[in-house]
């Protein structure tokens, strides 16, 4: 697999040629849609809070400004230390000062996409720091030095074999039954458990920033995000400016259609706000904690065609109803971030020239939009990313041409039909027996994977007008 | 239902219903459009085929090439308008006129779109909801068992779920057997089966192995697209399955081969 976005295609041929695999991701297809349905059944809300919640998102980000003053304000009372970052190199620069700042050796790393996004964990390691990924998930494919196939589920492509194997060759614990899935998740917790008592720096993500308190709201289900957070004596959260949310009503309703969305749970295991350092009458906490919030092209977007997709709430549900992510997987994306959100996301993170393609990975099937917690209408901002596509000349000149020339010939309806008048007939001589063709020139896309069928005799406008000839012929005989 | 109407001097007349054929008919499978207007009749429609139309503009829409389907969209807007009702035997090119020429056109356009969309619909939700099809015209005994291929822009765009089933209880007498996962995309989506034909094939091939696990000799559905697509993929993994649009079982023309069959 190539780890960039253009090398798609390639990447999701060799994801289909692993028939094991591809049969696990068809099962995890067919599975988290129904847990999540079942939920939202039960939940019976989801369509007049989903409303609700776009409001309040759209409120939001329409006064982005008052309300990251209203936070900072808030935080910094609280005591925590608030900075912004531009850009990914940004944010990595200064949470990496902060460790140096407390000599940290050792660092305890909560589940973020956000610093999947900047790259945080490769660059505190290349400054010889230790970070121990400390959610499940990441915690194997780290162990596999792997990126995330999924933004809720990053291990998910893993079987339980291969984590076995995984930690039987890097854990040293010697001879040991590893048969059970129970087995690995408490082995996990042994380990994992040392790295939170050791570790100098606790680092989370955020699913929420609550501006009228300056809290930071996490949904875990394995509860190292509270390790994290509460065991080391430097805490750094590190999210976007778009996590904000002007009340803890908002984000604890932003969280029931999160959590039913991701996992099909009524609610995570551990909900938790951190409001910032222990106080004095406290018995626990983090003695110095920081805010690093990154801006990286956010503020663009906002101005932009696509700033709906600000309201997305990282819940996976678009990646789980994709017929497409879940034949291609999500490593085929070569992207942080897959799936439908990943394909409008990416370009708009990266560059149009750099993720044109992953656009195109959509049949405009809706399911993504009709299951999407933010109301985001997904098909219509990829279908837009085409549109920039085809106007930037970055689509293949070949399809650009080609589908020119056939809205121009559908606008002179007397040629269209002339010509397919002519090749249609010919084209059913040629296949009329067979019934289809498996090879045929000029739809060697199609052919490739099917056969062409072959049309019947003439074109209905053909056939037709012949019906009409025939009825006029019949009036004048009366 | 659908009401008479009263011409400019006031006699009462049958409200005329335009055909839109859709190019995939009207290029691979002319016996949908004449089935479709067996149908139309038969529910007591007057039905004129605008003879100037070719296609909705889908393929280029698509592809997000806005600005060639632009002048197309209007084309066909001016060209429909005149009718009082229009249908489509597909889903997908009735969303493109329902839901995406009001969103990609504007100003006096946009208003004339919409206006449109309250007129227009898919087939089987004409003859289900708007002028009902009478009963029990085929004969049912030669119905093998079929199963349904919801298409994604009628399931979900338009809402057509229940209706064609409906209309092969009452029409054919025939239950549909429901196949796994009717939600889910069969890799069609256009140019998206050729631009990525590996990923579409196998979301085909999905479709099919659900379709032939239920027992069905038929899969049906309302869209040429999915079906060509579904027949397609069918032929070559070497299933028998027969794919047919449901117009044509609801007229009961199941004399001609179906999709990608020869004679
Ligand atoms: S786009 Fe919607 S469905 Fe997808 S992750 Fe974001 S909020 Fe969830």
């Amino acid at each position: 697999m190539e780890m960039h976005s253009q090398a798609f295609l390639e990447n999701a041929r060799e994801a289909l040629g692993d028939p094991e695999k591809t049969r696990r991701r068809g099962l995890l297809a067919a599975f988290t849609p129904m847990v999540r349905n079942a939920a939202m059944e039960s939940f019976g809300k989801f369509e007049p809070l989903r409303q609700h919640l776009r409001r309040v998102r759209q409120h939001t980000l329409d006064n982005l400004d008052h309300y990251l003053d209203r936070f900072e304000q808030e935080a910094l009372s609280n005591g925590n230390h608030v900075h912004f970052a531009m850009d990914g190199e940004e944010m990595n620069r200064i949470v990496l000062e902060i460790c140096q700042r407390h000599s940290a050796r050792r660092i305890a790393k909560g589940k973020s996409m956000v610093t999947e996004e900047t790259g945080l964990s490769r660059h505190l390691q290349g400054a010889g720091l230790n970070v121990t990924e400390t959610d499940l998930g990441e915690y194997i494919i780290q162990q596999a030095g792997e990126p995330p196939s999924h933004i809720v589920g990053p291990a998910l492509h893993k079987s339980a074999a291969e984590v076995r194997d995984l930690f039987l060759a890097r854990h040293d614990l010697g001879e040991r039954e590893l048969e059970e899935t129970s087995q690995l998740v408490q082995e996990a917790r042994g380990v994992l458990r040392q790295r939170f008592l050791e570790a100098d720096v606790g680092i989370i993500g955020a699913n929420a920033l609550v501006a009228e308190n300056g809290y930071s709201m996490l949904v875990t289900n394995e509860g190292n995000g509270d390790l994290c957070a509460n065991l080391p004596p430097v805490l750094i959260v590190c999210t976007t400016l778009e996590r904000i949310l002007p009340r803890a009503e908002d984000a604890t309703a932003m969280m029931r259609l999160l959590v039913r969305s991701a996992t099909g749970q009524p609610h995570t295991c551990y909900t938790s706000f951190y409001s910032g350092p222990r106080r004095e009458q406290d018995t626990d906490g983090p003695i110095e904690t920081h805010f690093v919030l990154l801006d990286d092209k956010r503020t663009d977007i906002l101005a932009s065609d696509y700033r709906e997709m600000l309201q997305c709430i990282r819940c996976g549900a678009c990646l789980n109803h994709c017929p497409i992510y879940a034949a291609a997987g999500g490593h085929a994306y070569g992207a942080v971030y897959m799936g439908p959100m990943g394909s409008v996301l990416t370009p708009l993170l990266t560059s149009l020239e750099e993720s044109h393609l992953l656009p195109n990975a959509c049949t405009s099937c809706g399911r993504c939009a009709e299951v999407c917690p933010s109301g985001i209408p997904l098909p219509d901002l990829l279908r837009d990313l085409r549109q920039a596509e085809q106007a930037a000349k970055l689509s293949p000149p070949r399809w650009r041409t080609g589908l020119k020339l056939h809205a121009w010939l559908a606008r002179h309806p007397r040629l269209y039909h002339g010509l397919t008048a002519l090749g249609i007939p010919l084209l059913h001589r040629l296949g009329r027996r067979r019934g289809s063709f498996s090879k045929l020139p000029l739809a060697g896309g199609w052919t490739s994977q099917r056969d062409f069928p072959a049309p019947q005799r003439k074109t209905f406008m053909q056939a037709y007008a012949g019906v009409l000839k025939a009825e006029k012929k019949r009036r004048r005989h009366d | 239902m659908i009401e008479e109407r009263s011409n400019p001097q006031g006699h009462t007349r049958q409200p005329t219903v335009a055909l839109f054929v859709t190019c995939l008919a009207d290029l691979f499978r002319p016996s949908v459009a004449f089935a479709s207007i067996k149908l139309l009749e038969r529910a007591g429609c007057s039905v004129i085929v605008p003879t100037q139309q070719t296609c909705c503009g889908q393929p280029a829409y698509n592809s997000g090439d806005y600005e060639a389907t632009t002048p197309l969209a209007k084309q066909v807007i001016a060209m429909l308008e005149p009718a009082d009702y229009v249908v489509v035997p597909s889903g997908s090119c009735a969303g493109m006129i329902c839901h995406h020429y009001p969103r990609l056109l504007e100003g006096e356009w946009q208003q004339r779109a919409r206006d449109l969309a309250t007129r227009t619909y898919e087939l089987t939700t004409f003859l289900a909801d708007i002028a009902p099809l009478p009963r029990s015209k085929v004969k049912t005994a030669a119905l093998p068992p079929v199963t349904y291929h919801d298409s994604c822009a009628g399931l979900r765009e338009l809402d057509i779920r229940e209706q064609p089933r409906r209309l092969l209880r009452e029409v054919c007498g025939i239950e549909v057997n429901e196949m796994q996962q009717t939600d889910v995309c069969c890799g069609f989506g256009g140019t998206f089966c050729a631009k990525m034909p590996e990923i579409s094939a196998k979301m085909a091939s999905d479709k099919v192995h659900n379709a032939v696990a239920t027992g069905a000799r038929i899969l049906t559905g309302g869209d040429l697209g999915c079906l060509l697509n579904l027949a397609g993929r069918a032929r070559r993994l070497g299933e028998t399955i027969e794919v047919r649009h449901v117009a044509e079982l609801l007229s009961g023309d199941l004399a001609v081969p179906a999709i990608g069959e020869g004679n």
